[in-house]
């Protein structure tokens, strides 16, 4: 794949810090959009803000970053304007699941066709520090200086409940398993969710005692537990882990095209 | 018809194909007839989970090419406004219309207030342009409505129809013009080919750049941060300081075409009332008690409020020797006023904020030779 | 024969984050005083890519030597 075809590499290199994820999983998502064969003018790239959220600057489709946590709602705009379009939205776990938490479930609600990518670095990066709702109980971080007393959203199991046709989750670590579940993703009608668990070495690994990227990576590899494996284990066995694989794979039909339906049946009916 | 009812017909008439809102009061009716005639000419509607989604997903489809609207009441109002800044800064035509109730908070929600004049003027943060149009009849909020759609995708910005409880509940009879009279207006789209295009580049006198929909072929950036010609974000005080500006002048550059107002008995008239929204309904009435009573009294009522027509309340009401500015909260519009005559007039307030319509006697009481 | 490649970087791309040393299989990456990477060792380039897959700054590429010149 050549990077000038997807890639605005005057625009490059990226702000993310060295040994940051973001860039892997920024990559994998347009692996993705290669395999899926898109029409790169028919592809919409939305972000929110944060880290992750700069992401679409690089990429060369119609790429819209907007406010902080409505990405999704801008997306649902965009994608019901024109379902033509193939819509991703590039959220973070702040943007995503705190701020904008809600849209988040209620597009899986409606089903809407749009694509959400969500880097989880567990942490808020932007803004240098803060916990996120994605960060593991016990972290260190600037709001949470005596570790982290909350306990993180499990994304996969929520989007699944609230009726995504597609959800994954994937590591930077695990990097060819998450490529493949972006394809899955782009591949299927309806709305889909795939968290890629980032690394943040800046402001999340260092004050966590993981000192380098490389640590980071390593804590993914060891701590990664595959869907079909935790399936097995009790809940004492799964803290802390982070559970791989695909959540849900369904064929409900997507939102857009029902909305087409009801304007067939409405005009229909005029006549 | 009702106000509510009119402000969807003059949409749809300037060819609005999406709307996307969130349920409240008195604004409802606009949702529910939306919801109704949009799938009837193909257009989209969509109840989203919140305001702020609302908003947001207006300028989504914009963006995708739509002629987009939303409407909301007081609370609403402000949880938008974060996204109503984003459009302006982005550039993205969006038309917001908001049915004012008294407030703050959640106030009185079925009764009229004007409490949101400065709101629509300074709600989202930063230093902003802002245009804002107010009917004072049914037929208005067909006409205005209208209007708000086509200079929204004129001037690629933001337009706030501010509406009140009394007009978007108010039926009256009312005659529309003809269709074949009625100009519709749509966004510039680019001349020149897909490769060369600049979404900021500013080409042409209006300073108003292209718009082309997204799947058109132009691929391109657009951020809510300070961005250049290229779309892309900067930091840099000239690329700040340009944009900024053209924001303004865009609009400052035509302002004159924007002043929309009307004029009762001013000829020989030493005083003047100024009013608009449901208040000038009120004032009319007044207007007209007080030329029974053979007082020389003037009416200015306004439609375009943001801008504020500084140059039409000089013209209408430097020579008066006394200025009554009537409207439902506590004193709004009339800072405005004050301004522009800089105490060389005397300018008083004709003011009611406890739900209730101003009634014509509390603006009659304000002027002077009524015994 | 086993595959060999020359494995470039770019420079200005690169963080130094060392990511691409720690998945070479042959260990022929490491940091320079400057704070980039080096190709230290590369006779021993085995052209498996992983460097290429694992760089977040997308700064390496790798050639496969064709065997056969």
């Amino acid at each position: 794949m050549e990077l000038e075809k997807y890639f605005r590499i005057e625009k490059l290199p990226h702000i993310w810090c060295p040994g940051c994820g973001h860039g892997s999983v920024m990559m994998s998502i347009v692996k993705g959009i290669d395999k899926a064969g898109w029409d790169p003018t028919k592809v919409v790239v939305v972000s929110g803000i944060g880290c992750s959220s700069r992401a679409p600057g690089y990429m060369n489709f119609n790429t819209l970053h907007t406010v902080h946590g409505r990405p999704i709602a801008f997306a649902t705009g965009i994608k019901l304007a024109n379902p033509e379009l193939k819509v991703i939205v590039i959220t973070g776990d702040g943007d995503g699941a705190a701020i904008g938490g809600n849209h988040l479930i209620h597009a899986c609600r409606r089903n809407i066709g749009i694509n959400v990518v969500l880097f989880n670095n567990q942490i808020y990066g932007m803004t240098s520090g803060q916990y996120s709702p994605m960060t593991p109980q016990g972290s260190m971080a600037t709001t949470s200086p005596y570790g982290n007393i909350e306990p993180p959203f499990d994304l996969c199991e929520l989007t699944r409940s609230a009726g995504a046709n597609f959800v994954a989750r994937g590591t930077v670590y695990h990097l060819p398993k998450l490529d493949n579940y972006m394809e899955k993703a782009f591949a299927r009608e309806g709305f889909s969710y795939v968290e890629a668990i980032s690394q943040c070495p800046t402001y999340y690994g260092r004050r966590n005692k993981l000192r380098s990227p490389l640590e980071m990576l390593e804590w993914q590899k060891k701590n990664a537990v595959d869907i079909k494996k935790a399936q097995d284990m009790d809940p004492e066995e799964l803290k802390g882990k982070i559970v791989t694989g695909i959540f849900a794979e369904k064929d409900e039909e997507e939102y857009t095209s029902k909305y087409d339906q009801l304007i067939s049946s409405v005009q229909g009916g005029k006549k | 018809m009702q106000g509510n009812e009119a402000c969807v017909e003059g949409a749809l008439d300037a060819g609005v194909t999406f709307y996307a809102g969130y349920p409240i009061t008195p604004s409802s009716e606009i949702a529910e007839d939306f919801a109704a005639k949009l799938p009837r000419v193909g257009g989209k509607f969509i109840q989203m989970e919140d305001e702020i989604a609302s908003m947001a997903a207006v300028v989504g489809a914009s963006l995708a090419g739509e002629k987009a609207v939303t409407a909301t009441s007081g609370p609403g109002f402000s949880l938008k406004q974060e996204i109503i800044g984003f459009a302006g800064m982005i550039e993205a035509p969006c038309v917001v219309m908001n049915v004012q109730r008294a407030g703050p908070s959640t106030g009185l929600p079925t009764s009229p207030a004007q409490g949101d004049v400065m709101q629509a003027r300074w709600g989202t943060h930063g230093d902003h342009p802002a245009l804002v149009l107010c009917p004072s009849s049914v037929a208005d909020a067909y006409l205005l409505s209208f209007q708000a759609v086509n200079w929204a995708e004129r001037f690629r910005t933001p337009v706030i129809l501010l509406l009140d409880e009394t007009i978007g509940h108010l039926r009256e009879r009312v005659i529309l013009p003809r269709k074949d009279e009625m100009v519709i207006a749509n966004r510039k789209q680019p001349q020149g080919s897909p490769e060369s295009f600049q979404p900021y580049d500013i080409l042409d006198e209006d300073l108003i750049p292209p718009l082309p929909p997204y799947g058109s072929g132009f691929r391109f950036h657009t951020t809510g941060l300070y961005h250049d010609e290229t779309g892309f974000p900067s930091n840099r005080p000239e690329v700040t300081h340009r944009l900024l500006e053209r924001l303004h002048q865009k609009i400052d550059k035509y302002k004159e075409t924007l002043f929309l107002y009307e004029t009762y008995g001013l000829r020989q008239a030493n005083q003047l009332i100024i009013s608009y929204g449901a208040s000038a309904r009120s004032a009319k009435a007044a207007w007209r008690i007080a030329r029974e009573k053979g007082l020389l009294v003037g009416l200015l009522i306004l439609k375009t409020i943001w801008p504020f027509p500084e140059e039409i309340v000089t013209q209408v009401g430097h020579d008066k020797n006394n200025i009554v500015v009537a409207e439902m909260n506590r004193g709004q519009l009339i800072g405005e006023v004050e301004r522009v005559m800089d105490k060389r007039i005397p300018v008083r307030g004709a003011q009611r904020a406890d739900g209730v319509l101003i009634t014509p006697e509390q603006i009659l009481a304000k002027l002077e030779g009524v015994n | 024969m086993p595959k060999k490649g020359n494995v470039y970087i770019n420079e200005n791309w690169c963080k130094g984050c060392e990511i691409c040393a720690t998945f070479c299989p042959k260990k022929i990456l490491g940091l320079r005083g400057d704070g980039k990477m080096e190709v230290m060792d590369p006779e021993n380039c085995i052209a498996c890519n992983q460097c290429v897959l694992r760089c977040p700054d997308y700064a390496i590429k790798v050639e496969v030597i064709d065997n056969n010149e």
